[in-house]
């Protein structure tokens, strides 16, 4: 009996051993942004694509002031209630940051300190950015307004508040893997980085699991919205009847083909699309037609 | 050109201010209802006129400058109507359900509808400018149009479901 219990106690420890390696966590290489100059000519269109303004402008910004990230937009979710962060230029936001540092964050899903972010901040898409394209980010970034306001923190609950538990649900959910294996021409692979990756269409689009994980399988299918009534869309062929040139035109303009327009917070996302070169909107169009 | 966006504004701005100087608690739900479809109406109207732009923009519909600038003329004579009435305070989905998709904020303190009126009005003036000019002058001034529906979309339109 004594016996028993004391290899239980052995395996208990070594469970809660292995539970806390598998949960921490995880950089980028060390040697990833090495040798790499960033480029904020060719940051701006990827600031716009990854629909950054979106979520970190303050709630109703227009215009201009969107280039003023301080932050402060609530993301409702199951899970609590997370409040954007200030990423301008500043002490209060991501002034001194190094070009890894972005990376971490971006690709990582870690902080400067070492922390887990909550996946709010879309990692699990943006992982699959390049490295270049981080850096180019940046430099962008870097040209921005600074704000000093104070980021609030999250409203997020027990256990949920406990970060060290996100990376058990990295190991879950931070597939490397493309959902389009085999794009087949330039055009869609493309359109696949900039809907997978950068402007991570699936973050709404896709439905999620119980533990909030996007479900890949019913990849683009449509989701609740998390904030509030109502259905995100699904962008399936056999849901979305547009044709390219319809969606290229919706990403531009927010006329559908029947000249309403988009609202919510696609009306968001069209502020970033609009100011994309046309064959990136081309090629987001012909990823979607391209899906199963 | 000046004058006629000064014009529209003006039209915009009685118009939606009438609304608030209008509206009274007594309105039965039927009156609140009818109100709800003529403005739907009116947007149907708008989207029936940005339709012939929008489509020669596109490249589906062949570039006719008489055709654009009559569509165009429309729809600007359109946002210069008074909509007062259209508007009465009570008409939110809130109140009349999935009747409408009008959010109540439009009504509320801080609303800025207004201000977003006078800006469809001023791109839709724009549009009337430019639609007989060229394709090229129609591409360009479609696209603050599309940002003018969009403003207030975003903020006070209940997402289709």
């Amino acid at each position: 009996m004594k016996k028993l219990i004391r290899l239980l106690i052995v395996l208990a420890a070594l469970g809660a051993a292995v539970g806390w390696w598998l949960s921490r966590p995880q950089l980028v290489a060390d040697d990833l942004m090495v040798g790499l100059t960033g480029d904020a000519t060719r940051g701006e269109p990827l600031f716009w694509a990854g629909s950054c303004a979106s979520c970190h402008a303050a709630p109703g910004a227009v215009d201009e002031a969107r280039l003023v990230l301080s932050g402060g937009y609530r993301i409702e979710s199951p899970f609590g209630t997370f409040v954007t962060p200030n990423i301008s230029p500043s002490p209060q936001g991501i002034g001194g940051w190094t070009a890894t540092d972005l990376a971490n964050a971006l690709l990582a899903g870690v902080s400067p300190e070492g922390q887990h972010y909550y996946p709010a901040l879309p990692y699990t898409s943006y992982r699959r950015m390049t490295p270049q394209d981080v850096v180019d980010l940046k430099a962008f970034m870097d040209t921005l307004p600074a704000s000093d306001v104070a980021s609030a923190p999250h409203e997020v609950g027990f256990p949920f508040s406990l970060r060290r538990g996100l990376g058990l649900w990295k190991q879950l959910n931070m597939s490397p893997d493309w959902v389009m294996t085999d794009p087949g021409d330039d055009q869609i692979t493309r359109g696949r980085y900039l809907v997978e990756a950068v402007a991570h269409c699936g973050e709404c689009h896709t439905p999620r699991d119980a533990i909030g994980g996007l479900s890949r399988d019913l990849w683009l299918t449509g989701a609740p919205n998390p904030s509030g009534k109502g259905k995100i869309p699904a962008i399936t062929p056999d849901q979305l009847d547009w044709s390219a040139v319809d969606i290229a035109y919706y990403l531009e303009t927010g006329f559908t083909p029947e000249f309403d327009s988009a609202g919510g917070s696609m009306a968001s996302v069209i502020q970033g699309t609009a100011k994309l070169p046309p064959e990136d909107r081309a090629a987001i169009a012909a990823y979607l037609k391209a899906l199963p | 050109m000046k004058y006629r966006i000064f014009l529209s504004s003006v039209a915009v701005a009685a118009s939606l201010a009438g609304s608030v100087a209008f509206s009274d608690a007594n309105q039965s739900e039927a009156s609140l209802k009818a109100a709800v479809t003529a403005r739907q109406s009116q947007m149907k109207l708008y989207a029936f006129n940005i339709g012939l732009l929008g489509g020669m923009a596109k490249g589906e519909i062949e570039y006719d400058a008489a055709a654009a600038s009559a569509a165009a003329g429309n729809l600007a004579a359109l946002t210069r109507t008074n909509q007062s009435r259209m508007w009465p305070m009570g008409s939110d989905n809130g109140a009349l359900g999935d009747a409408t998709r009008a959010l109540p904020a439009i009504w509320q303190e801080g609303s800025t509808t207004m201000a977003k009126g006078m800006a469809f009005g001023e791109a839709a003036a724009a549009m009337e400018a430019a639609a007989g000019q060229g394709l090229d002058e129609l591409r360009a001034a479609i696209g603050p149009l599309g940002g003018a529906c969009t403003a207030c979309h975003k903020e006070y339109r209940q997402p289709e479901n």
